[in-house]
This record gives C-alpha cells, structure tokens and sequence, in this order.
C-alpha cells in the first residue's frame, strides 16, 4: 500500500564530512523546509531507520562504524550518498588515508550532489529512495515467498 | 447525546469492552496525529498529514524483524495485553483501583523489557522509566481515593453518572492530575524515558533496542494508554458530558503546549517536583475534603 513511502525514518551519519553537508542536512528540518510534512523524521537510532544518509568521504575508521550501522538497520534499507565527497570522495579521493565514496563500502542506491548539497536537493533524494525503498520492500517479500 | 448515552449504556460489559479495543486506537491515533501536527504549528513548520502516526505504524509492520533475545517481545506483548485490559476495566465501568494498579502491572512490563536486552542506552531508558512511575504513581492512587471520597464507590460506572460535580470538590486532585498526565503522555519536561519529538537524545531511551513490529505494539499501547488517562480526566467533569469532552480535548491541548515550552527535566527535579506537587495539592485537598465531609 506503499508505507514506507509515506513514513521514512532517516539515519544520518558524518563520515568523514567537514560539516558543510550536516548543517545542510539539519537546515532541512528547519520550518523553511520541513522534512516532516513529508512523514520524514531524522532518527538517531539505526534500528528504527530505512534510509541511512552518510556524509563526507569514508576511512579506514569510519567505514568500520558505517558497516556496523548499515548492519544494525532492519530491511529493507537504502543507502543515499550526500554530498560530492560521499559520492566519489571529491577532491579528497587521492588523499592516503582516504578510500573513496561511500560506495566502497556499502550498495549506494541514491546519491546526492552538490558541494555542500542543497536542502532542496537532500529532500529530493529521500524522497527518490523512498521509491527505491517501496521496490525493495516488493523484492523481500517475493524472495520470502519463494523460500 | 442522551440517545447516544443510552445506547453505550445498552451495550452491556462485553459490548463496551469490544467497542474500547477496536475504536481506542483509533482515537489514541488520530489525537497523536493531531499532537504532531499542533507541536508542527507551534514551531512554525507545516507539519505531518494528521494520519502519520498510521502510516509510522503500517510501516513499522512492512520491517523485518530483529530481536535480541527471545523474552523482548514477549514482554511488549504483556504490555499491550495489560494496557488494553486496564482500558478495558476502565471502560466496562469497573473498579478505579483494579484499573490502577494492572495499569502499574503494564508499565512494569514494559520496564522489564527494557531491561532484557544489552544495550545501556535502554537500561538508562527503563532506569528512567522506573522514576517517572515512581514520580506519578502516588498522585493516580490520590485520585482514586478523592474520587471515592465524594462519590463514596471506587466503580468507575458509579463515578461517571455521579451528578456531584467532582471538580468543585477535587480541585487540588485535578491539578495534581494533569501535572503527572504530563508524564502519563510522555511530554516535555518529563519525557525522559522516551520522548516523541527528541528523536536523536541517547539513542532512543527504553525503545532503542525495538525495531520494526514491536516498536509498533509499543506505539498502539501508547494510543491505548491515552484514550485511558484522558478518559480519568473525563472522570472529573463526569456531570456534564459535554463539559467533559470539551475539557478533555482541553487539557491535550494544554499538555502539548506544555510539552512545546519545556526544555527537558534533570530526573531529580522531575520525582522531586512530583512528590511536591502530589503533597501540597493532592494530599492537602483531601485532608481538607475530610475534614469538610
């Protein structure tokens, strides 16, 4: 009936971000653009979220916490990319400490651009993983019949 | 209202006790989406469709579900079982106390589930937990025992269709009420346990560990537990129905912009302010309802 489109609870998580996309991030919450008319809720607990959204670059140490995370989360899940350095790591991507995007690490189904990303455009990219989220919700519970 | 009054009335116990399981989560919902859109308003933010509380919970259903030991769930279903049966007591009309205390019975099984699982973040939820009912527990037995001294019955049918209006007798009582309905609701100040709206404070206090279909059978034993303690309120004004059910809606409006102009209480100013406020207003007015009867 599509739920989960109406009700996505995101997961933000900082990689290693400088701050700029988090500030964007939380800015869409503000009465400016209000997340939360969309059914949206920026939750701090992995095990209530569908959507997790990283920021910033991922490292050696960050990809262990952002692995954990993802694996806290109950299915289905979407991974959603913010930022230039979440999607490909940006001008940071030949750093030597630095491993890339986020998807090095995890299945990105959604990534965001902008530098810092734009709250409008945040918006936009939960509302496409919503989507996304609806399809592999469809997909579980198929493989759940055929097992 | 009398032909509506008389037909409730018709229903007889099992009529009423079906009719309370099947439209309480109705109501509980629709007054949380109700809450969110109003704390959205007061903000200045549009807020969530008023159905949202629905939709979170159909979702909360669609999750898989991952449980960390096997007695979790079995405890936010003994939860649920005992909210809905306390409602249940309430609105067959029976005993206030019985009500109360396997209203008590539920809270303590939703602590101990708290209490199950590994996580710290849930033993300071359920740790928290346990103050708040220690705080608001003494005040709901005052207002039992005030209801029986003016009705002289702790039968909630009897106290209903008392025509004594219960409020000029028990102002201290109805005051000492809503300030502990604040924590009943899980509202600022006193949301420490699990709060709505402060989605990313440690965690997610007593439910961080509860994802997916549980997590929905706390949020529908959280509707039921509202329809229960706003209908203690009605209790109040029971004189005049629609005196009650105008005053009823009041005071949840009231509770929400409570919660909206409160920052959160340390846990000592909250038991301390409780155990105040139980005294001076709760046990002065019915030392004084004593001494006057």
């Amino acid at each position: 009936m599509g739920w989960f489109k109406r009700s996505p609870w995101v997961l933000h998580y900082n990689a290693t971000s400088c701050n700029g996309c988090d500030i964007e991030f939380i800015v869409s919450l503000t009465p400016l653009y209000d997340l939360e008319r969309f059914g949206i809720i920026s939750t701090g607990n992995p095990k209530h979220a569908d959507i997790l959204a990283v920021t910033g670059s991922v490292n050696e140490k960050s990809r262990q916490v952002l692995l954990n995370l993802y694996e806290q989360m109950p299915n289905p899940k979407v991974v959603m990319a913010v930022g230039l350095c979440a999607t490909s790591g940006c001008v940071f991507q030949d750093c030597y400490n630095v491993m890339g995007g986020v998807d090095k690490v995890l299945p990105v189904d959604v990534y965001v651009p902008g530098c810092a990303a734009r709250p409008e455009s945040i918006i936009d990219g939960v509302l496409n993983a919503c989507e996304i989220l609806e399809e592999k919700y469809k997909q579980m519970k198929i493989s759940a019949k055929g097992s | 209202m009398n032909t509506i009054q008389q037909m409730i009335l018709s229903w007889g116990m099992l009529g009423k006790a079906v009719a309370f399981v099947l439209l309480a989560p109705l109501v509980g919902g629709l007054l949380s989406g109700i809450d969110r859109r109003l704390s959205a308003r007061f903000q200045g933010r549009y807020g969530p469709p008023v159905l949202q509380p629905f939709y979170d919970v159909f979702k909360l259903f669609e999750k898989e579900r991952i449980i960390v030991n096997k007695f979790q769930d079995f405890n936010i279903l003994l939860f649920l079982v005992f909210t809905i049966f306390s409602g249940v007591l309430f609105f067959i009309g029976a005993d206030l106390l019985l009500m109360i205390f396997s209203l008590a019975l539920a809270g303590t099984f939703f602590v101990l589930g708290g209490f199950c699982v590994g996580s710290p973040y849930n033993h300071l939820g359920a740790e928290r937990e346990i103050i708040q009912m220690a705080a608001y527990e003494p005040m709901v037995i005052l207002t039992a025992i005030g209801m029986y001294q003016v009705t002289g019955s702790f039968k909630v049918a009897v106290i209903a269709q008392s025509q004594t209006p219960l409020i000029l007798y028990l102002p201290g009582v109805f005051a000492g009420f809503l300030f502990i309905l604040t924590i009943k609701l899980r509202k600022s100040p006193f949301d420490l346990s699990m709060s709505h709206h402060a989605h990313q404070e440690i965690v997610r206090g007593l439910t961080t560990e509860f994802s997916g279909p549980t997590l929905a059978l706390i949020e529908i034993a959280h509707w039921y537990e509202t329809v229960l303690v706003l209908g203690i309120v009605y209790l109040f004004f029971g004189f005049n129905v629609w005196l009650a059910l105008l005053v009823t809606l009041a005071t949840f409006i009231f509770e929400i912009f409570i919660d909206m102009n409160y920052a959160r209480f340390r846990w000592q100013l909250t038991f301390g302010s409780s155990w105040l406020f139980t005294a001076v207003a709760g046990v002065s007015n019915i030392i004084v309802l004593g001494l006057v009867k």
